[in-house]
């Protein structure tokens, strides 16, 4: 089986992110880009895969700042080739991506039929929805989301989704398919900064180019602003022994001591 | 042209999810507003007999089919998309839930609508409909203008109270026979929660633990404070994920809702997903180093600190508290 893996920068919101002075966009000065978590699993459960049952896995993005880092990990956790696709996407949406997506891996217009393209079921900044479902209805495959765990069974693969409060269901699909993937069945590997440095100097990544992104929205943005707080918790200062005083003060108020 | 909402009405093993209702809420909120008629549309394999609680709908449609037990996301637009064509319908709400996930996207590529995905509010403002998307993390609202007020709106769980839409009113019922093609997604059996585990749900104190625990190593001091306090710990999403707790212990959108009395959310930075199954707490405190963390937004008491600082102070005031 070949596995293919699309990678997704997003802003990372650990950091402070402010709008724009249009009023309609992200400060990109202010943003700093990491792989969408859920991607990051998406490698790991495909490297398992292959680890596993054989096969390649070839991990995609589209251009990006410092998505070069992103796919060299990749590579360096094990992945066997790497592709960017050229140009500038910054305001591109799902829909646009997905068709973009779709130039690189079914130039003919159908995926090979041993292809399982694994990605985020979602990603934080997806205004638009998904792309796994826009790439799989293009490439006319079947698609399943909020994946956790793969197991292929013969001709096809059989998978666990989330529903909620932890009931999960299984189900099977035949290949090629595409799939949403929530976690790996493990916590996504690591691997020292050094060896990445040395897949940089060993391996190289693709640049393949799809034609130019389409930039217009296919709705635009009215306004972006921070949320105004319903309600602010009334805060706690001081030392943490101050803040441990302050809490248990809160318990014995409502009767938790 | 505005011709009607249709709500998409999601159940899972029988029941009706409570999104429904808090979509049939908005939905009539919003009808009322436009002047057009509300729709809930109940698709699946025997489960006409759920049409009698969605009252608060002008008209249910059912679509009864063998191959509609448990079915994908593209089966579930692509019946959606048929009733659209006979309703002209004009704008569809679906749960942005793990259930209902992908319809949305896959019914916007065959109806040629816009879809608003992460969506927690939904207004008419001079006749237009706008829908406001909580993106990065709960941290940014976008605003969306619906032209024509046409679209396909994903509603966030828990943004609108699901009293709204509940109703003792009985619906007009309408089937609809619509061919389904058989999916090539075929469900096998549900897997059951663990149950061997602490009920999380049931526990009157939880000692909730994020990213800011840090290490596994850790969790030992999250335990120690849950047996001084009489609770259990649990996690959000990245704890779990690092194998660090069970899955019985996760606290979320795909983990359990809670409702104990105090809620310590020890180092989470509370993105909306964790916030779905929380937000139900009677007290909550939260403690972060990041002091705008959206936690602090629904938090009732908060405090800006490293959590490995204050929890081992928390257990040995409480130690002491109760030995005194």
């Amino acid at each position: 089986m070949n596995y293919y893996v699309l990678l997704k920068m997003v802003p990372d919101t650990v950091e402070e992110l402010e709008v724009a002075p249009d009023g309609k966009s992200l400060d990109a000065e202010m943003v700093r880009l990491r792989v969408s978590d859920s991607d990051e699993h998406a490698v790991e459960e495909a490297l398992l895969l292959k680890e596993k049952h054989g096969g390649s896995v070839t991990v995609a993005a589209l251009e990006a700042p410092e998505v070069d880092d992103v796919l060299f990990t990749a590579l360096a956790k094990g992945a066997g080739r790497a592709v960017k696709l050229a140009g500038d996407w910054g305001a591109v949406q799902s829909q646009a991506a997905a068709r973009a997506m779709a130039k690189f891996l079914a130039p003919n217009g159908t995926l090979p039929a041993d292809a399982l393209v694994m990605l985020r079921s979602q990603a934080i900044d997806d205004l638009e929805g998904e792309v796994g479902p826009y790439l799989a209805e293009l490439l006319g495959a079947p698609y399943i989301g909020i994946v956790t765990s793969v197991t292929p069974d013969g001709a096809g693969v059989t998978v666990t989704k989330e529903f909620a409060g932890g009931l999960r269901g299984e189900f099977s699909l035949p290949l090629p398919a595409v799939l949403g993937i929530q976690s790996a069945e493990k916590p996504p590997r690591y691997v020292p900064i050094a060896k990445v440095r040395a897949t940089q100097k060993t391996a190289k990544i693709e640049v393949l180019e799809v034609g130019a992104p389409e930039q217009a929205a296919r709705f635009p943005v009215e306004r972006m602003y921070k949320p105004e707080a319903a309600g602010r918790a009334q805060m706690l200062e001081g030392s943490a022994d101050d803040i441990a005083n302050k809490i248990v003060e809160v318990m014995t108020q409502n009767s938790l001591i | 042209m505005s011709a009607g909402i249709l709500v998409l009405a999601e159940h899972l093993k029988g029941a009706l999810s409570e999104i429904t209702f808090e979509m049939l809420g908005i939905g009539r909120k919003l009808a009322g507003e436009l002047n057009v008629p509300l729709s809930a549309v109940l698709m699946g394999e025997n489960i006409a007999g759920l049409a009698a609680k969605l009252g608060a709908a002008d008209r249910v449609i059912v679509v009864e089919n063998p191959a509609l037990a448990l079915p994908p996301a593209a089966t579930q637009a692509a019946v959606l998309k048929t009733v659209l064509d006979q309703t002209q319908a004009a704008l569809v709400l679906v749960g942005g839930t793990n259930v209902s996930m992908g319809i949305g996207a896959v019914l916007s590529v065959r109806a040629n609508l816009p879809f608003v995905n992460f969506c927690k509010a939904v207004r008419v403002e001079d006749g237009a409909l706008l829908a406001t998307s909580q993106l990065f993390g709960g941290k940014i609202l976008s605003d969306v203008k619906l032209a024509s007020n046409q679209g396909i709106v994903s509603i966030y769980p828990g943004a609108f109270p699901a009293d709204a839409g509940k109703s003792d009113q009985t619906p007009p019922v309408e089937r609809m026979e619509v061919a389904v093609e058989a999916p090539k997604i075929v469900f096998k059996k549900y897997i059951e929660p663990d149950t061997s585990d602490v009920d999380i749900t049931k526990q009157d104190v939880l000692v909730a633990v994020g990213r800011g625990i840090q290490s596994q190593d850790n969790l030992a001091l999250a335990e120690d404070l849950a047996a001084a306090v009489g609770g259990a710990v649990c996690a959000s999403r990245p704890v779990i994920d690092q194998g660090w707790l069970p899955l019985s212990r996760q606290v979320g959108k795909s983990g359990m809702s809670v409702k104990p009395r105090l809620y310590l959310a020890l180092g989470i930075s509370g993105a909306p997903e964790h916030w779905e199954g929380m937000q139900g707490a009677r007290v909550i405190v939260a403690i972060n180093t990041d002091p705008k963390a959206p936690i602090f937004d629904g938090a009732h008491y908060g405090a800006v600190a490293d959590v490995l600082d204050v929890i081992p102070a928390l257990t040995e005031k409480i130690k002491a508290k109760r030995a005194g």
